[in-house]
């Protein structure tokens, strides 16, 4: 135990740095400090990670990127909380791509933990091992962790800088630090004289930094209450910056197109028409696709679609069917993982009845409303970067890679995301920007993929499938076992990210199914890996988009089968087990009015799936319009543990049930002739303004840890809207999408 | 051969072939930026601008069809002077990305312009070739309303 207590002691400092006219805080370091990401300029000067206070004021550098989640507002919520500044006073950039950014949150959830039995000793091996993420610079915005991540970190650097602006202070008057105070950006004598932080500014970072206690939660006043937005204006007046609104002096338009046979090469092509075709400056060859860069996008891309490309093949089995076929043959290879196994499967209880069944999803699309954009300028030493990207150190590292620079030579700008859901964490539409603007030196050139482009060359969430075995006695579950085989998108994303092939047992590919809060007494749950090499990747709530569907449609076949209401069947099993979760299911049970019966042509269901650390309950209402099947509403209740802003919690829960029941209702990426059939939103559908339900969302604060919110409204929403047509028709969906099996509104 | 445009009451002169989607030549050419780029069919309405008070889908009127004078989200208010809808948006915290709003934003102004107190039907009618990723509908439908109201006082 002696190694994992030094494991465990809190090895980094808080610091601070002089710069020109000022100071800057949060400087946070594991032994040694990170390199400062912020460099410099003449007249100002920048020097951490966090927050900088100068004579223009305190501007914070948000390390998370903006995707939509008010990932920006709550982290200068943080900082005020502590700094004693009002939220307008605070200016909010993204931070650079850096070390000293590094998520601790993202490294504590690879724990072989359950999650919802995380005990403090956990807890706590989670936060030393969060300290190995700076090491290998997980500057990630990713897995639901951000206010998991800055909770500590914002807060004690805003309480550091407050203590020793209120030093500087008591300097300057010889009065006590004790006997002054601070309120909205000025330290407060106790005559009532006001000085300005921003004149204290260059004062302070000539003292060592004073370590402050954090304020008791009753003392907060931004924390907990909802706060609005900083960048809702910018998005209510289109002036938000986005990858694809960067325009620099002299700028040229990218089109591109990769093969569309995923992986596969170009064996040639021919730009005879395209080169001719007007506006066009440049034909690129990316050895792996062609590029056409011009005076403006949409005739860059009618100049690339000219191009006459022969492609290779695909390095997968062309047809969806084939594909499938090797992911059902998964289910007889050894077990990658059994990340559960209470008790004895193998035996059926005595008195027990067996019921079992096969559940399929298929691959599925991002579809970020933004297609992938990026602009690069490369000036021959250095190479300028502007894109909405997840992890901006692995991109400045692949960037550097591709242009043969040191990651030093690699600026990257951080813009607003366009909808992230995961597929901004990869970097191959910098890759690919960078290669473009490479072609055209000294030029910057935006590259905006097609939105067919996009959808066709996605990083999928993977198809998958679910065999699943359980036993009934006396109207309870005695048993589950479930097979899980898919691909592994953390085992190729491993691979793509560090170049080392990833492996060990994948807890993504078993999350939301081997550690849901019910006390079943024999539960073994194992993971299979299918070998294919379709491009897969993390898509909002990842293993638990698949695994909650199956878990919670099994849960509400064995309800039936057993002659229960399904949510009785599962509070039972859940209230001595994880008292917030049945708490979730309490509460909808309330919202919604649940009786267990509905009227004819109405239908109702429930699911509960518990993820990045936060229990979330569903019950989704259908009705039957003349035949055709509305989602009508929806009740959610999470258990968030804290809240720091329950009105972002409620948008991200109710965003990531719409993100679910789209592709619940209508997602599916299928192949043929080793080319992805869909194209764009005609054949790639979401939720609209007419079928996406009116919801209620309740957000509760019992749960012992800090949840995430951005990606667990998604995973019980497509089997609540599964059990809900279950009881609607009778009919019970095995299979996503529903489109296929039912008449739904469109 | 340069075409004159009126876009957001200013004339411009722009040099591109007639067959250049009006969203490439506002984006590309004018530098408004606002407008944005999502499905390139006519499926999403991110790129939503009026053209004599009228929502167009801007990826489909080729620079040569433009009929009238142009209207994008730059031209309905500002950061410091926002319109009513904008106003309502931002009341609502509707925004979550933000990429697809100011397409909601100019199809929910042309909403209010045609029905100033639309019912849910009508939001339904009017709103559904906007798509939200994101998934913001409740409280697009909520900033609608809210707007139709203040307009009404106003």
């Amino acid at each position: 135990m002696a190694s994992v207590g030094k494991i465990l002691r809190r090895t980094f400092l808080i610091g601070s740095a002089a710069i020109l006219g000022g100071v800057a805080f949060g400087v946070y370091y594991v032994n040694r400090p990170a390199p400062n990401p912020l460099k410099p300029g003449k007249g100002e000067a920048a020097l951490n990670p966090f927050v900088l206070i100068d004579q223009n004021g305190v501007t914070l550098f948000a390390p998370r990127a903006e995707m939509g989640q008010g990932v920006k507002t709550t982290w200068a919520a943080l900082i005020a909380e502590e700094l004693d500044v009002d939220l307008d006073q605070i200016t909010v950039l993204h931070g650079p791509a850096a070390q000293a950014y590094y998520n601790t949150a993202m490294l504590g959830e690879g724990l072989p933990n359950k999650g919802y039995d995380i005990s403090e000793f956990q807890h706590n091996l989670g936060e030393a091992l969060g300290v190995i993420g700076k090491v290998i610079s997980l500057h990630v915005t990713g897995g639901s962790t951000s206010m998991k991540d800055g909770f500590e970190r914002m807060r004690e650097a805003g309480a550091s800088a407050r203590e020793t602006l209120k030093q500087a202070a008591s300097d300057r008057l010889g009065v006590d630090r004790g006997q002054l105070k601070t309120a909205s950006g000025h330290v407060i004598a106790p005559n009532g004289d006001k000085i300005p932080y921003t004149e204290l500014a260059e004062d302070v970072a000539k003292l060592e930094p004073v370590e402050a206690p954090l304020r008791d939660p009753s003392e907060w006043r931004y924390l907990g209450q909802t706060q609005p937005r900083v960048d809702m204006i910018e998005k209510a007046t289109g002036t938000a910056e986005f990858a694809i609104d960067v325009r620099l002096p002299g700028m040229k338009f990218a089109s591109v197109r990769m093969n569309p046979k995923l992986g596969g090469a170009m064996n040639g092509f021919d730009d005879s028409t395209a080169k001719s075709m007007p506006g066009v400056e440049k034909i690129v060859d990316l050895g792996d696709g062609v590029a056409v860069i011009a005076t403006n996008t949409w005739l860059a891309n009618q100049a690339v679609e000219a191009i006459d490309v022969d492609w290779g093949d695909a390095p997968y089995p062309p047809e969806t069917d084939a594909i499938f076929a090797k992911i059902a043959e998964a289910f007889d290879s050894e077990p990658n993982s059994t990340m559960r196994d209470d008790g004895d499967v193998a035996t059926l209880p005595e008195g027990a009845t067996e019921i079992s069944a096969e559940y399929t999803v298929p691959y599925l699309a991002h579809a970020t409303m933004e297609p992938m954009t990026a602009t690069a300028l490369f000036s021959g030493n250095k190479l300028e970067f502007w894109g909405g990207n997840q992890a901006p150190t692995f991109m400045q590292m692949k960037i550097a890679a591709a242009a043969n620079l040191d990651t030093e030579a690699i600026e990257v700008h951080t813009t607003y995301l366009g909808g992230g859901f995961g597929r901004r964490t990869e970097f191959d539409f910098g890759v690919i920007a960078t290669k473009i603007a490479m072609a055209m030196p000294n030029t910057p050139v935006l590259t905006t993929w097609s939105r067919e482009e996009d959808m066709r060359h996605d990083f999928y969430r993977p198809g998958a499938m679910a065999r699943m075995r359980g036993a009934l006695k006396d109207g309870q579950a005695v048993l589950i076992d479930a097979q899980v085989a898919s691909q592994s998108c953390t085992h190729q994303a491993v691979s793509r990210m560090t170049g080392f092939t990833g492996g060990g047992p994948d807890k993504v590919l078993v999350e939301g199914i081997f550690n849901q809060p019910y006390a079943v007494p024999n539960y073994r749950i194992s993971g299979h890996i299918a070998d294919l090499d379709i491009p897969v990747g993390f898509w909002r709530s990842v293993g638990n988009s698949h695994n909650g569907f199956f878990h919670e449609t099994f849960m509400d076949e064995m309800a039936h089968a057993a002659g229960r209401d399904p949510l009785d069947f599962r509070l039972e099993l859940m209230k001595n087990e994880h008292a917030p979760s049945a708490g979730c299911l309490e509460a909808v049970r309330e919202m919604s009015g649940w009786t267990g019966q509905t009227p004819d042509g109405v239908g109702r269901g429930v699911a509960f799936t518990y993820s990045f650390g936060t229990p979330v309950a569903q019950v989704i209402e259908v009705v039957d319009e003349d035949g055709s099947i509305r989602i009508n509403r929806a009740w959610i209740a999470c258990d968030m543990g804290l809240a720091l802003d329950s009105e972002n919690v409620k948008a991200q829960m109710f965003g990531g049930m719409m993100y679910g029941l789209s592709a619940a209702c209508f997602g599916e990426i299928t192949f043929t002739e080793g080319e992805v059939e869909q194209f764009n939103f005609p054949d790639y559908d979401a939720m609209r303004m007419h079928t996406a339900p009116q919801v209620e969302v309740r957000v509760l604060e019992t749960n012992r840890h800090m949840g995430g919110a951005g990606e667990p409204g998604t995973p019980p929403s497509m089997p609540a809207l599964g059990n809900a047509l279950f009881d609607l028709t009778g009919k019970r969906a095995r299979r996503l999408p529903l489109i296929n099996q039912f008449n739904l509104l469109i | 051969m340069a075409t004159a445009l009126k876009i957001n009451g200013k004339q411009h002169q722009v040099d591109l072939p007639g067959d250049v989607p009006l969203l490439w030549v506002l984006r590309d050419e004018v530098g408004l930026t606002g407008t944005k780029f999502g499905c390139g069919v006519a499926a999403c309405g991110a790129c939503t601008v009026h053209i004599d008070g009228e929502p167009v889908r801007s990826c489909q009127v080729a620079l040569s069809d433009v009929w009238g004078d142009v209207t994008t989200i730059e031209g309905i208010g500002t950061p410091d002077a926002m319109a009513a809808v904008q106003q309502a948006w931002v009341d609502h915290q509707v925004a979550q990305c933000g990429y697809c709003q100011s397409g909601q934003i100019m199809q929910a102004a042309a909403l209010l312009a045609e029905k100033p107190t639309p019912s849910d039907a009508d939001i339904d009618e009017a709103m559904q070739g906007n798509l939200c990723r994101c998934g913001t509908y409740p409280r697009i439908r909520a900033a609608i309303h809210d707007a139709a109201s203040k307009l009404k006082e106003a």
